[in-house]
């Protein structure tokens, strides 16, 4: 009796805290929409017209849609790359470095075997891409289950490293006689089908496959179980007798090898050339995104899908009306920082 | 009984009048009228559940009620957060303690002392905790962190915090569960003490002894509501008991023990195990002992003399030099997977901390140390319905009624320590690890859970009784250790010893057992 009524007010206030949710994000969303409309009139832009451009280019079009999508995808895949690894409780703040290890390891096989047919030669960049993430992630996993060090530290000082690495094996040997910060166009048989007639390419659903995936890990596997308990009491999870210091390294090298599968779908997907430097923070963005997103993975795809759109009607405004980047750079920031500050005054009381 | 107030002091220090709190589905507090005068040690008594601790945490301002009302000298007062209840000097010890971990001993009393300079003076605030726990027994190292204190330790730790604010209503929610006996005398000394000065004492506690050795008066709470207040004068134990749980419990009948076979191959040996003691953890020095099947071996001592880590190393939490041997195989330095799987269980000293996962239900909790016994599709998914079967039945057989859907963190502290003894007693245990196994939990499931043990001990399980409670040593276990300061000072069987004698050696014989004069 007790225990049933116990379960339904837990679903109440469930559906509560959803209400609560959606209600905060909407306020949240017109909150930024003012405060960057007063930015565009210092700026010198009709903000109302900005925003219809913005709106009807990256909602209304067909092709503004799906460049929405695919700035979407490696996003998702490193918000999912650090998302994994909070889920007991470690930090990786290395999705940039880990990513710049997948793109760098992918491009070895692409330059290797690019004699291969497609269907053997993606599978071998795609396994070879999460290996260097995974490897990249190893190092901190290690160090911190052996109690050495923090893996937010290790990770963060990885992100400066994998860059050189990257510089190094693009400048001194994979470079194309023309250029020397890029490697030769990869063979066609070494890029990621594309989809729809645009640029949306495989690992956009190999992206939502990790996502329902990581859902159901949560949600009903054992292994999802265990890594609850490690998040919510390591200590008493290990008394319990449950492996935390190999649920560490597995799982922090599982995020590493997400990372490095979204830096090979940006080799292979979108550049179809290795460049020196080529992320633009994407590994960064999916920290915020995954953060923002408290790890859960209907509000990562939502978070990255809002993020996106910023992004992609920012880059059109740039291109049409002259709005110089920065301004975008700025709404981007006060999203975050709102987003990030959780406004108290949005938050309903839930008893 | 009606016309108490007469005989005490005419103000009513505080009065809480019509006191109602849910939560999810419980009715915590039903309508309940409670009032504190100066001079008074009130004891508050009731089953696991019954309301104590969340009555005692609206009074602190820590819940808000429902509804109802509170009055301070007389006057309507709102306490709408435990500064509003600092404010008229109430001050509250809580049942699961609530030290910052990263801080130590000093650093953690200093921030709950009034007014508070800002620029700490260290030297002075180790000076005064050292006064104040040498006067009353409460010993205390101000400078250890206190993530590495025992239990015992940590709850010294907020008495001492408590004494040295200016609280002048002090609550303590079953601060003796894990005291030493001379520091039990020592508390009660302070308590009378601070009553004679016009302080008044609400003392939450399951132990008859302690309620009739100090309180004035006594409220017996009932599944929420307030079944009597009386006087001590007006009552023997068995009122009080038939009071709280409205039927006549008769006590566990000293099991007969029968003689242990120390033939065989021992289900614990340790053999010269010793321990480096990192951090401020006690060094276990050469530790040896065997605990062969169907024998309970208790380890008395004052808390923190090294059982924390004695009941870790058993369970493979902290490595050791020497041999430690489960069932005559050699399991030194294994992981704790492994360690479970020969059949060690384990109820630690503080189960919230060390057993549950707060915000995980009691059902998932059961799960977790068996995890691979409830796979479906090799992990893909678990089989609830048989968790739920297992988890009722290991209930069933001690008698306790836990809800399973409840989370950890939301169990009242009894509840929380009968869901860790229904989980781990449910495995079939070869061997038992239990410190304080009956912390917390009212007459009825301590005599449960004791039953249990004997009936492991029946089916030729070992045991390993961690308790400081003497009398429960004395009366069940086959032989005792005496730890101080991580070495094994002593080795007995029961008839060989008496309390004094153990006191002596639990002390290092530096203080003298207080009974003895
Ligand atoms: N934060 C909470 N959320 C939900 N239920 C709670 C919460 N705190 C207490 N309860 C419930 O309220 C009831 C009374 O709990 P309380 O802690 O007051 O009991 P208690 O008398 O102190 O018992 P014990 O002797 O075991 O400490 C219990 O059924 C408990 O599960
Ligand atoms: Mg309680």
């Amino acid at each position: 009796m007790l225990q049933k009524n116990n379960k339904v007010d837990q679903k109440n206030s469930k559906l509560d805290k959803v209400l609560n949710q959606v209600l905060r994000y909407v306020g949240m969303v017109l909150i930024v929409l003012i405060l960057f409309g007063l930015i565009l009139l210092i700026s010198g832009s009709d903000p109302i017209k900005s925003y219809q451009d913005i709106f009807s280019y990256t909602l209304g079009s067909r092709y503004g849609f799906t460049e929405v999508i695919v700035s979407m995808t490696p996003v998702l895949l490193t918000a999912l790359a650090v998302a994994l690894p909070t889920r007991v409780g470690l930090i990786n703040v290395g999705g940039e470095g880990q990513l710049y290890m997948g793109a760098c390891f992918a491009t070895w096989g692409a330059l290797t075997f690019s004699h291969l047919p497609g269907w053997v030669l993606l599978p071998i960049m795609i396994l070879l891409g999460m290996l260097g993430g995974a490897v990249w992630a190893f190092i901190p996993g290690l160090l911190k289950s052996l109690g050495l060090v923090n893996e937010t530290i290790t990770t963060l000082l990885l992100n400066s490293v994998a860059p050189m690495i990257v510089a190094f094996f693009v400048y001194g040997y994979w470079h194309s006689p023309m250029d020397t910060n890029k490697t030769a166009m990869f063979v066609p048989a070494a890029r990621l089908p594309r989809f729809f007639n645009s640029r949306i390419d495989l690992s956009f659903f190999i992206a939502l496959a990790l996502l329902i995936l990581f859902w159901l890990l949560l949600k009903y596997t054992r292994w999802g179980m265990e890594m609850k308990a490690i998040l919510g009491n390591a200590q008493a999870a290990k008394r319990n007798g449950i492996p935390i210091n190999r649920y560490w390294i597995i799982i922090m090298c599982a995020g590493g090898a997400i990372a490095g599968l979204a830096g090979m779908a940006q080799v292979s997907g979108f550049f179809g050339v290795l460049m020196a430097g080529f992320s633009r923070g994407v590994g960064f963005m999916g920290f915020l995104i995954s953060w923002m997103s408290f790890g859960d993975p209907l509000a990562i795809f939502i978070t990255s899908f809002v993020i996106s759109v910023i992004m992609t009607g920012g880059n059109y405004l740039q291109l049409t009306v002259g709005l110089p980047f920065a301004v975008i750079n700025i709404l981007l920031a006060f999203t975050l920082f709102i987003v990030l500050a959780k406004p108290v005054f949005l938050q309903r009381k839930v008893a | 009984m009606g016309d108490i107030n007469n005989e005490l002091d005419e103000r009513i220090l505080v009065s809480m009048q019509g006191i109602t709190k849910t939560f999810p589905g419980v009715l915590a507090n039903d309508n309940i009228d409670l009032d504190i005068h100066p001079y008074e040690i009130h004891a508050l008594l009731g089953e696991n559940g019954a309301g104590k601790s969340t009555l005692m945490k609206i009074l602190y301002g820590f819940y808000g009620a429902d509804s109802g009302e509170i009055y301070y000298q007389g006057k309507p007062y709102q306490i709408r957060s435990p500064h509003d209840a600092r404010g008229i000097q109430i001050g509250m010890v809580f049942q699961d303690l609530n030290l910052i971990p990263a801080l130590s001993v000093a650093e953690n009393i200093a921030l709950f002392l009034p007014n508070l300079p800002a620029v700490l003076n260290h030297q002075q605030i180790n000076e005064q905790i050292e006064d104040v726990s040498k006067r009353y027994s409460l010993h205390v190292n101000p400078n250890a962190k206190v993530a590495n204190l025992s239990i015992g330790e940590q709850q010294k730790v907020e008495i001492l915090k408590l004494l040295l604010s200016d609280a002048k209503l002090l609550i303590l929610d079953e601060p003796t569960r894990v005291l030493a006996p001379h520091e039990l005398e020592g508390l009660f000394i302070v308590l009378n003490k601070l009553r004679e000065d016009g302080y008044a004492i609400i003392l939450i506690t399951h132990k008859m002894n302690e309620v009739f050795s100090c309180a004035d008066r006594i409220t017996v709470l009932r599944k929420g509501r307030v079944v009597n207040t009386v006087l001590r004068s007006e009552v023997n134990e068995n009122d009080l008991i038939e009071m709280m749980f409205a039927k006549r419990i008769t006590s566990v009948e000293t099991p007969e023990k029968q003689a242990v076979d120390r033939s065989g191959t021992p289900v614990l040996e340790l053999s010269s195990v010793s321990t480096t003691g990192e951090g401020d953890a006690i060094k276990l020095d050469d530790i040896n002992l065997q605990i062969f099947p169907g024998e309970i071996l208790g380890v008395a001592g004052v808390s923190g003399n090294g059982q924390k880590e004695l009941s870790d190393l058993v369970l493979g939490i902290i490595g050791s030099s020497g041999k430690k041997l489960i069932n005559g195989e050699n399991v030194t330095n294994r992981s704790i997977p492994v360690v479970r799987k020969k059949g060690v269980v384990y109820i630690p000293e503080n189960p919230l901390m060390m057993a549950a996962i707060p915000f995980m239900t009691v059902l998932e909790n059961f799960a977790l140390t068996n995890t691979a016994s409830y796979i479906r599709f090799g992990g893909l998914a678990m089989d609830w319905g048989q968790i739920h079967k297992d988890a009722l039945a290991a209930q069933e057989k001690l008698g306790f009624d836990v809800p399973l859907y409840t989370i950890a963190k939301a169990l009242s502290g009894g509840n929380l320590q009968r869901s860790v003894i229904a989980r781990e007693m449910s495995r079939q245990p070869e061997l038992i690890v239990a410190s304080y196994l009956t912390r917390g939990l009212d007459v009825q499931s301590a005599n449960a859970a004791r039953k249990a043990l004997i009936r492991a001990r029946e089916s030729g399980a070992g045991v390993l009784f961690i308790s400081e409670d003497l009398d429960e040593l004395f009366k069940y276990c086959d032989r005792m250790v005496v730890l101080y300061q991580g070495r094994i000072v002593g080795v007995f069987t029961p008839e060989e010893t008496d309390i004094y004698e153990i006191g002596h050696l639990m002390t290092g014989s530096e203080v003298l057992y207080a009974a003895e004069e």
